[in-house]
């Protein structure tokens, strides 16, 4: 749960300050005291309620399964609107890495399926690029084609080669033979090491059930076991994502472009340039949450496997207020959502009583600090989930489903003062019409 | 083969554009025809571009482009799937009008897939809770349809105007939300529990039925589509407001001096989009299943209609247009797929045909605006040299 | 003070520049010895700004030479112009305001190591450099959190870490209060000092006397002199600025009426965190009289304008014809009787590709000949732009046609054609005869006058003299948002209308 501490204060988020020591020196302090309050109210919540699903293995696994792609998604939403475009075909570029993921990994393994899953992304971010950047389309016209074409060229594509294959046809894969090589981590979830089974420390706590120290050995075990390489690979995109677009060169190039291509401009930055590489690198990025979705969470390609992930991604980057640490919450925050719904659909209810408890915290130190504006929120958002928790024994499945969007909604309409997308994103530009 | 065939094919797209150019903006004088005209001819060729591109795509994919091509050409002219064809025009035609109407002040309204899927199952539900006499119930189904799709789309429109959400933000957001909430209605208090099935709204009575015009092959829907397109071509095109929603898109602040007042427009605008986009599924509710079913009321005609809008050029005949020749190409899909093409390259040389005519639009309209400019200014030359000499 | 050792660090000269129907720059010279502060002073249109992109290679000449530090450039690109040493710190700040200080400073010029910047040796350095012109400033902070004169600041070191050595800044001082004004002040001294070359836009001339080494007045698209501040005072630059013949108002055969038509009381627009853009303003003009605003612009005129339409949030009172119309939206105070021609055609008057007759129709859609019930009756729209177009002279082929296809002086008479056609009380008229040929100038000049003695009021914002005098009863000066004096346009001389627009009055009262 720590990883979603920054979402909740997206103004000091907004602050990148370039000292990387004393980055990492104010912001971990945030990070740690936000992130152990929030665990701590979590494990109040799990030892009132009765219910450990809130934080063992088993949810935290499978949300951590179900962030990924999601992440990856927010990821790539976040390099193309730092770039200046927007990219509303994200998820048709994913729908073409699950196909590409599909069709690679069936035939030549997974590592070429994801490969191929990463091109077929880029593909599609290179129309979408073509369109909006070199002819000036309308970025969402071109983004809700690039759906369109995304979805109906993997079933085309399906349809040719799928039909008649063993276990394939128009709408999925035939079954890959091997996955992803997956692994239990050494010492902290009782993975081998040179053919010695380690001790499983995590696992060891989390049975203990213990206040809080039960709820680390959950989420410390749920993070480390069985984890597939792709899925370390696709978290590393976020310090990646991090490193290039706020500490080289060819990051604050590319930033420059979505912030004022006309300043950078007359700085020398080739800003067309800079916008095709952001797309491209989207397209790879949400390419590869397609293939997560093929070779990870299952072992074929299946239409609709996306299910709306791309939108889900958008609205990861704008809860996580266009930064990598904020997606990585926002899309952390959904998946857990979903994973928890997933394993344990009846521990729902207790999750009110959490948001209750935050709410109540915020309620006493909003009074301290006489914020009265965040006091009367607070107030009323712990009586409503009050009320909630109070009334409801079963939430309805279908609506939790909506959490993501309602969620990006209430964040845009309340704190759309603190957030800070690109100022250019979404606008068209054309060399030289600026000055 | 495939190669020529296509080799040849390039060429006539070649100097048929290009000669077709000539041709326009040789003879035509400056003005709204000529404009007109222009429009319809590149977008004419932007489909000729994109039928080419999409042969070049079966070609690569080992399929016989002039085969796929004329299976579709032959199975789509008989003249039972010309019906077809009128029948799967029905709904685009709809969501291309409520595309259509935001588009015309700007407003990107890529919300009508959950607005008309929200439409459905309330117009159903509600509907079948009334008794009245047969023509005046099936209006009100239809009307109970507009304003549950206007209320949808209203949330849009209040975020928009109080809070500064982007529509296309929201709009995208709510469509997702619809599923869940349309679900969970559906569950909890629509579904007609005394069916085995469970699968649909209870059936609408008789009297809020929609006859058809030929029996199980068009349905009366077909008339209140064009008759809607006929509307929203007095609206926009002709009506006071509908100038005052062009001119805020045209230019908002010209509009904003001359009294226009933008947040005024923007939720009105939104709101008949809305309502517009409550008719989508009609078709399906009032004349074919006769309720709503999660797996029963068609989807994706959303976003179809974003597409048709596009192709139409917002313009009403356009939109019929395009929704016919979309309509034709989908109704040969399930020939298609017998002749072993498959039907989904009917969906990707739609898709393709967007995109071309949307690049060429952005090119050609570059072209024309210059080209107008220079010929206004050489007719004024003409003109004041004539003057001078009759002088 | 003025370290000038016979070098020139930059030289101008026979500088022509034309743009479609302008000539915005003919036969310009420019001296600029190097380690001074050159200032050129101007009013707005006398083709300032046109020159300094010229030399920031922003366009090219049509002829004439430029040379930077003795070595003749053409340089084709603002790139180009920075390599040779030339920075310029525009008027409207071209900072990305989500970037931190530090990111916009070092844009486009990294220090680093490999792919990775540098940002510890980005940091001293820009450091270094602001301790060199003596200023503070925080370099993590986003610049969206920065106030103006911060902002400039920002601009400086940007331009200064490319290694620029000659400055251009284009009106610096038009958005900075007092203080900060002092603050720049000390800062180009400090560049100089350093061995810096400033070249100084302004038309502030009492800042421009007491910063500059040298001053280069322009007037028309041309240099009109160089003078040494020890040599000359503000009357005889504001003389040499304005020119020394102003036309004298013509004379009239109507009268003005006693029934007031419009009437502002107290109207002050606020903006947060910078000072008023209109400042308890104040202002009545009569049936049948034509109230001029002179003013240098960016005074607030603008903003004025918008409060009176009522689109811009005031506060203070507006009449029109004695109904009180504060609070009223724009379509009904139409309705009572305003109209508008914008500052902007383009952004805000046309709709370009909308055909003409659509275009005067705009704003009296409601008017009861374009109607047939709920829908607009074409035909008699169409004929009512022919009578504009047959009126006020538009020359069209046709009412059909799109707008942007007119030429600007077309499209501007079409524009005071629609305003004039709905009958107004009042008519509030910013630059109407901007960039349009000269006998257009004299059809739209007519055509006011005449609706004047038909007993129209108007209000005139023009930057162009001979307009403003031409045609008002009364003029009056706005300066930084306020109204500093009320002048009778028959006996108003060049120095004294200089001297009100250029703030020098304020200050001596």
């Amino acid at each position: 749960m720590s990883t979603i501490a920054p979402t909740l204060s997206p103004t000091h988020e907004a602050r990148p300050t370039t000292g990387l020591g004393r980055f990492f020196a104010v912001r971990r302090n945030m990070i740690l005291t936000v992130g152990l309050t929030l665990l701590t109210l979590m494990s109040i919540t799990r030892l009132w309620t009765d219910e450990d699903p809130l934080t063992s293995s088993g949810t935290i696994g499978t949300a951590l399964r179900l962030t990924v792609p999601i992440l990856l998604a927010g990821l790539a939403a976040l390099w193309a609107e730092r770039c200046g475009v927007f990219n509303i075909g994200l998820e048709g570029m994913m729908i073409l890495g699950t196909w590409g993921a599909g069709f690679g990994a069936w035939k030549w393994g997974p590592w070429v399926g994801l490969l191929l899953g990463i091109s077929l992304g880029m593909f599609g971010a290179l129309i979408h690029a073509i369109a909006t950047v070199r002819f000036g389309v309308n970025q969402v016209i071109s983004g809700v084609v690039m759906n369109i074409l995304g979805f109906f060229g993997a079933r085309y594509l399906s349809d040719l080669i799928f039909t008649g294959e063993q276990g394939g046809g128009v709408s999925q894969s035939p079954q890959q033979k091997y996955g992803i090589p997956k692994f239990d981590t050494p010492f902290f979830a009782g993975g081998e090491l040179f053919g010695w089974k380690t001790p499983d420390f995590f696992g060891w706590l989390e049975e203990k059930h213990w206040f809080l120290l039960g709820d680390i050995g959950g989420i410390g075990k749920g993070l480390t076991v069985n984890l597939s390489w792709l899925t370390v690979l696709a978290v590393a995109m976020v310090p990646l994502t991090f490193w290039i677009l706020w500490r080289t060169r060819f990051g604050l190039r590319l930033r420059s472009s979505g912030e004022h291509p006309w300043a950078a401009e007359t700085l020398g930055v080739k800003v067309n340039r800079m916008r095709y590489a952001g797309l491209l690198v989207s397209g790879g990025l949400a390419g590869f949450g397609g293939a997560t979705l093929a070779i990870v969470a299952s072992s074929y390609y299946r239409q609709g496997q996306t299910g709306g992930r791309g939108f889900i991604g958008m609205a990861a980057m704008i809860f996580g207020n266009w930064r990598p640490l904020g997606v990585t919450g926002g899309a952390a925050l959904f998946g857990y959502s979903d994973g928890l719904k997933l394993v344990a659909s009846s521990s729902l209810p207790a999750l009110f009583l959490f948001v209750t408890l935050v709410a109540g915290l915020m309620l006493i130190v909003s009074l301290l600090r006489k914020k009265m504006i965040t006091v009367l929120t607070a107030a009323i958002t712990g009586a409503l989930f009050l009320t909630a928790y109070l009334t409801v024994k079963e939430v309805p499945e279908s609506l939790t489903q909506s959490v993501p969007y309602v969620a990006t909604l209430v964040v845009l309409a309340t704190a759309s003062k603190r957030l800070r997308p690109p100022a250019m994103a979404g606008l068209p530009y054309r060399p030289g019409e600026g000055h | 083969m495939a190669d020529e065939n296509n080799d040849t094919i390039a060429k006539q797209l070649d100097t048929g554009f290009s000669g077709l150019l000539k041709k326009i903006t040789t003879t035509s004088n400056a003005g709204g025809l000529t404009t007109g005209l222009f429009t319809l001819a590149s977008s004419l060729a932007a489909v000729v571009i994109a039928l080419g591109i999409c042969a070049v795509l079966l070609a690569v994919t080992g399929k016989d482009p002039w085969a796929a091509y004329t299976e579709i050409v032959k199975t789509g002219t008989q003249s039972n799937q010309l019906l077809e064809m009128m029948k799967r025009a029905t709904p685009l035609m709809m969501a291309a009008t409520a595309v259509a109407v935001g588009f015309k002040m700007n407003l990107f309204n890529i919300g009508v897939e959950g607005q008309y899927l929200f439409a459905a199952l309330m117009a159903s539900a509600i509907g079948t809770q009334l008794s009245l006499p047969a023509p005046l119930h099936v209006t009100a189904v239809l009307l109970l349809a507009m304003i549950a799709g206007a209320a949808w789309a209203s949330i849009a429109a209040v975020l928009k105007v109080t809070r500064g959400v982007h529509e296309v933000i929201s709009t995208i957001m709510l469509n997702y939300i619809a599923l869940s909430v349309i679900q969970w209605l559906f569950e909890n208090w629509f579904r007609d529990n005394s069916l085995e099935l469970n699968i649909k709204t209870k059936a609408l009575p008789v009297s809020g039925r929609m006859p058809d015009i030929v029996k199980d092959r068009l349905g009366g829907m077909f008339i209140v589509a064009l008759f809607v397109v006929f509307l929203y071509w007095i609206l926009v095109f002709k009506s006071r407001f509908g100038f005052r929603l062009r001119a805020s898109g045209l230019n908002a602040g010209a509009a904003t001096t001359s009294g226009i007042g933008a947040k005024k427009m923007i939720v009105i605008a939104m709101l008949i989009s809305g309502g517009i986009a409550g008719l989508v599924a009609m078709q399906s509710v009032v004349g074919e299943i006769y309720g709503y079913g999660p797996n029963a009321t068609p989807t994706q005609l959303g976003f179809a209609g974003i597409t048709v809008a596009l192709l139409g050029r917002h313009h009403p005949i356009g939109i019929v247009a395009a929704a016919l020749l979309f309509g034709f190409l989908d109704s040969t899909s399930a020939q298609l797929q017998l002749a072993e093409i498959p039907s989904s390259i009917v969906k990707v040389i739609q898709a393709v045909i967007v995109l071309t005519v949307v690049i060429v639009n952005e090119a050609s309209i570059r072209w024309l605006n210059k080209r107008t400019a220079e010929q206004t200014a050489a007719r004024l030359v003409a003109s004041d040299v004539t003057a001078g000499v009759s002088a | 003070m003025a370290k000038s050792d016979g070098v020139l660090a930059v030289e101008l000269s026979g500088i022509d520049k034309n743009f479609p129907g302008v000539i915005a720059n003919h036969d310009v010279d420019l001296r600029v010895k190097s380690g001074t502060i050159h200032a050129v002073v101007g009013e707005n249109g006398a083709g300032k700004s046109t020159l300094m992109k010229t030399l920031y290679g922003m366009h090219q000449p049509d002829a004439g030479t430029i040379k930077v530090n003795g070595v003749t450039q053409h340089f084709r690109s603002p790139s180009e112009a920075i390599a040779a040493g030339i920075g310029m710190v525009h008027q409207h700040f071209m900072l990305a305001d989500n970037f931190t200080v530090l990111e916009n400073i070092i844009l486009g010029a990294e220090p680093a190591n490999g792919p990775r910047i540098d940002f510890e040796t980005a940091r001293t350095q820009v450091h270094k450099l602001a301790e060199s012109v003596g200023t503070k400033i925080d370099l993590d902070v986003p610049v969206s959190e920065l106030g103006v004169g911060k902002r400039q600041r920002v601009e400086i070191l940007k331009v200064l870490f490319r290694g620029a050595k000659i400055l251009i800044l284009d009106e610096p001082t038009a958005v900075l209060v007092p203080q900060e004004v002092d603050e720049l002040f000390l800062t180009l001294r400090h560049l100089v000092d350093d061995g810096a070359t400033i070249i100084f836009i302004s038309h502030k001339l009492k800042e421009v006397l007491a910063v500059s080494d040298e001053i280069t007045v322009m007037r028309d698209g041309t240099t009109v002199a160089t003078v040494l501040p020890s040599q000359t005072d503000r009357r005889k630059l504001a003389e040499l600025m304005v020119g020394s013949e102003l036309p004298s108002p013509e004379g009239r055969d109507s009268e003005i009426r006693a029934d007031i038509s419009l009437q502002v009381e107290h109207l002050t627009v606020t903006s947060p965190g910078q000072r008023d853009l209109v400042h308890d303003a104040s202002i009545t003009v009569h049936s049948g009289e034509i109230v001029g605003i002179a003013g240098v612009e960016g005074n607030g005129q603008f903003e004025l304008c918008s409060a009176i339409l009522g689109i811009t949030p005031s506060t203070g009172k507006v009449l029109i014809t004695g109904h009180d119309v504060t609070g009223h939206n724009t379509h009904d105070r139409r309705r009572a009787g305003l109209s508008y021609i914008p500052f902007d055609r383009h952004r805000e008057g046309l709709m370009l590709t909308a055909p003409l007759w659509e275009n005067t129709m705009l704003g009296r859609e409601h008017m009861p000949q374009f109607n047939r019930g709920p829908l607009i009756d074409g035909r008699s729209a169409r004929r009512d732009a022919e009578r504009v177009i047959e009126r006020f002279d538009v020359l069209t082929p046709s009412e059909t046609v799109p707008a942007f296809a007119l030429s600007g002086g077309n499209q501007q008479k079409l524009l005071v054609g629609r305003e004039l056609s709905s009958e107004p009380k009042v008519l509030v008229a910013a630059h109407p005869t901007r960039g349009v040929d000269i006998g257009a100038q004299a059809a739209i000049w007519d055509e006011i006058r005449h609706a004047r003695d038909a007993g129209l009021a108007v209000l005139l914002i023009s930057a162009d003299l001979e307009e403003l005098i031409g045609l008002s009863d009364t003029i009056l000066v706005m300066f930084d948002g306020e109204i500093t004096a009320k002048l009778d346009p028959a006996k108003v001389t060049p120095e004294i209308l200089g001297t009100h627009m250029t703030g020098g009055a304020v200050e001596a009262a």
